[in-house]
């Protein structure tokens, strides 16, 4: 028997009175993939989330979660955990208390994780009898995860669970989330932060006004014909800049920078004229220190999308 | 929306959470919050403390209905709180509890968590509804049990003296004093139930958590007011006023069921709006919190509509008068004088005398004939007369009354030294408050029988 997907999503249409949130939006997330949200404020990213968390029903369009076709609010999975803007948590309860409180409201103590277990897995043993009054955004944000994974989630629903995070609970959460996915829990989760979603999403849907405008694996964005701008840090500068002028397909940009008293080159290719370019620097003997995208092939074409926006 | 057919992944199916669970967790943050733990703490020790006060200092609470009894019987401390609790603690606290319930999740961005834990707003409601009225329950109950058992211990089980003069047993009065509790619950639960409405309808506004505390004020000024008595009747705090009817003999248990009645009709009335309104609330907008024309036309109305109905309904039965005529007070004022000289005859030895023997009786008039015999107003004038065996002169007595739109009255006496001459009065254990000096009373506002 063929697994379905964790999501499946035709023609997802929600209005919110006048205003169309989601205009036709199709979208599959497999078991155990970790699948990011991304587009410009206003996009329909909430919407979207909310309605796979069964906040809200869609106005058109049919919607399958975890296999089991969602007709009504509130009727999603146990299965499903998450949350939208912002985690639910009480300020005057401990962590514990929290997460307490949250699973003797499920009961069933099977179907839910140790809670010292979950509060260790985001990092926050530390403050575990600390009231969340006190916690900063990214402990909250923690705090938030740890809740959703007393559930033991088969769909993980997270909005922008990045936020306010440092590096430590970056790590705690992304290791998390991995974990998880390796396990077999889809994960769906928004950012604005272009990087988060590149270094943790195998895919992607970029939604704009509604509308997706890209869905499918992030190197997909990336394709062999665009033209990406590159920063290339070399030994030799001035030699890197004559072979650059020389190969077809490359244009230097005027914006020169310097990085620890040592030119950069900032180019912009498509891919395979970069491949040329870098095996003439090797010929040379020239030595590549630094070759990486000014933006990330995500970011260029989340902004692509946020200046078509503007424009129309 | 099209259903589609699939295999599904080997996942739980969506459960509800059950009310018992919903409810323990709503109890569980309630009482998580210091502003209820303080509450608790407040309600199970200030009255202990204020009755404690109150018994060693010289002055007393006269104003409020009992405050004057309190160094005589340990009944009188309850009853004065409850007086106290009717004006203003039961209010604020059905507002802080009640009133912010709903509200709270509005303000901390709780909603969309909650709802998806426990996949129905009914058992939201339910859940939310019982825990405050739990908390509420336990409030009421510290009031009840602080103010009594620092009574008893502090002064003593002791007689009380009824709003007719009438002496109540330790055990009579310890029946009344719980019946009077357990009525003021009524009003109690209107008020929290206007603070579920105001905290589903107003969100995040104060408004939401004021509006048990508000009402109950404008309640209160409007019974100060020369309004009808069906009006008065059918307002839904009557009953934090009609308890007095308890410490009559007989009993004015009219008005009493009436308020209890009017007060558990807007305690439905209001608990249904609030679960109409919130069980239609749209959660997929966080900022929007459900207020807007709709809670006022959905909200407001419906219980304006339900005051005017209610006050036709009871306009029948209690006349559209201010209930308070000469007949009445006449009679209020005889009887209780008469309880009152039976209660001073025994405190100060003489030879007992019955009712039947004293004959009091009572001519009163109003503002000194200028106006008409009826009304509140602090210019009734009552000549009392009262009969001695063995004496061939009637003896007699002037009390000055100050009668409130409630029916509620001071009366202050000028007779003679041997009756109401004096402030206190000697007896054989020492001097004790002359009980025909001045008494408070209670005149009932339904028509007489």
């Amino acid at each position: 028997m063929d697994t379905p997907p964790a999501v499946r999503a035709r023609g997802i249409t929600k209005y919110f009175g006048e205003v169309v949130a989601l205009d036709g939006v199709d979208l599959d997330v497999a078991p155990g993939q970790i699948h990011g949200i991304v587009g410009p404020n206003g996009a329909g990213k909430t919407t979207l989330l909310g309605l796979l968390l069964g906040l809200a029903v869609a106005d058109r369009g049919t919607l399958e979660i975890l296999g089991t076709p969602v007709g009504r609010a509130l009727a999603v999975s146990d299965g499903v955990a998450g949350f939208v803007d912002g985690p639910g948590l009480y300020p005057s309860m401990t962590a514990k208390q929290n997460l307490t409180a949250l699973a003797a409201l499920r009961g069933d103590p099977t179907q839910t994780m140790n809670i010292d277990e979950a509060i260790a897995q985001v990092g926050l043993t530390d403050v575990a009898d600390d009231r969340v009054r006190g916690f900063s955004l990214g402990m909250r944000q923690r705090l938030g995860l740890a809740a959703a994974l007393l559930t033991k989630p088969k769909l993980l629903i997270l909005d922008e669970p990045s936020n306010g995070l440092d590096p430590a609970g970056k790590k705690h959460v992304y290791g998390v989330l991995t974990r998880l996915a390796a396990d077999g829990t889809a994960v769906m989760l928004s950012s604005h932060r272009m990087d988060d979603v590149e270094q943790l999403c195998s895919e992607v849907t970029i939604l704009s006004t509604g509308r997706v405008a890209f869905s499918g694996p992030i190197s997909k964005l990336a394709s062999e014909d665009s033209e990406l701008d590159y920063r290339v840090l070399t030994s030799k500068p001035a030699a890197a800049r004559r072979i650059a002028r020389q190969t077809h397909g490359i244009r230097l940009r005027d914006d020169e920078t310097v990085k620890d008293g040592v030119e950069l080159l900032i180019i912009s290719a498509p891919i395979p004229s970069l491949d040329e370019f870098v095996k003439q620097l090797v010929d040379d003997g020239i030595a590549v220190r630094e070759l990486a995208p000014v933006v990330s092939p995500l970011e260029a074409a989340f902004l692509a999308l946020t200046e078509q926006q503007e424009t129309n | 929306m099209t259903a589609t057919a699939a295999t599904t992944i080997d996942a739980p199916v969506a459960r509800k959470v059950s009310v018992a669970r919903g409810y323990r967790f709503e109890l569980v943050k309630l009482l998580s919050q210091w502003r209820v733990r303080v509450l608790i703490i407040a309600c199970w020790l200030a009255p202990a403390a204020f009755v404690a006060i109150i018994s060693q200092q010289a002055s007393l609470p006269v104003d409020t209905l009992f405050g004057r009894m309190m160094h005589a019987t340990g009944w009188a401390g309850p009853l004065v709180l409850l007086g106290f609790s009717g004006s203003w603690a039961l209010p604020l606290l059905t507002s802080l509890i009640a009133g912010d319930v709903f509200a709270s999740e509005d303000r901390l961005g709780t909603w969309r968590h909650l709802l998806v834990a426990v996949r129905s707003p009914r058992r939201i409601f339910v859940s939310k509804a019982l825990s405050s009225l739990t908390v509420i329950l336990v409030l009421v109950i510290g009031l009840v049990v602080s103010s009594t058992v620092s009574g008893l211990l502090v002064i003593g089980n002791r007689e009380l003296i009824g709003l007719d003069g009438h002496l109540l047993s330790p055990g009579h009065a310890a029946g009344a004093v719980f019946l009077a509790w357990l009525c003021a619950l009524a009003p109690t639960l209107a008020l929290a139930a206007i603070g579920l409405l105001g905290s589903v309808a107003l969100g995040r506004s104060p408004m939401g958590l004021l509006l048990p505390a508000v009402v109950a004020l404008a309640m209160q000024i409007v019974q100060q007011l020369p309004v009808p008595v069906a009006f008065r009747l059918a307002l839904p705090g009557y009953a934090f006023i009609s308890w007095n009817g308890l410490f009559t003999s007989p009993a004015q248990r009219g008005p009493l069921l009436i308020g209890v009645a009017v007060s558990l009709v807007w305690a439905i009335a209001a608990t249904g709006l609030a679960y109409f309104l919130f069980v239609r609330r749209d959660f997929t907008n966080p900022t929007h919190d459900g207020s807007g024309r709709r809670a006022l036309t959905a909200g407001l109305l419906p219980l304006v509509g339900l005051l005017v109905v209610s006050t036709a309904v009871i306009a029948p039965v209690s006349g559209f008068g201010s209930g308070i005529d000469q007949d009445k007070v006449q009679k209020a004022v005889a009887v209780e004088f008469a309880h009152l000289y039976r209660l001073q005859t025994k405190q100060l030895n003489r030879a007992d005398v019955t009712e039947e023997q004293l004959q009091s009786a009572a001519e009163c008039t109003k503002g000194g004939d200028q106006v008409a015999a009826r009304g509140p107003g602090n210019d009734w004038r009552c000549v009392v007369s009262w009969h001695i065996p063995g004496v061939a002169v009637a003896g007699s007595a002037i009390y000055q009354l100050d009668i409130n739109p409630l029916g509620r009255y001071v009366s202050d006496g000028d007779g003679p030294k041997e009756v109401n001459g004096f402030f206190l009065v000697r007896t054989p254990s020492g001097d004790e408050p002359n009980p025909l000096w001045q008494f408070d009373g209670n005149i009932e506002l339904l028509p007489a029988k």
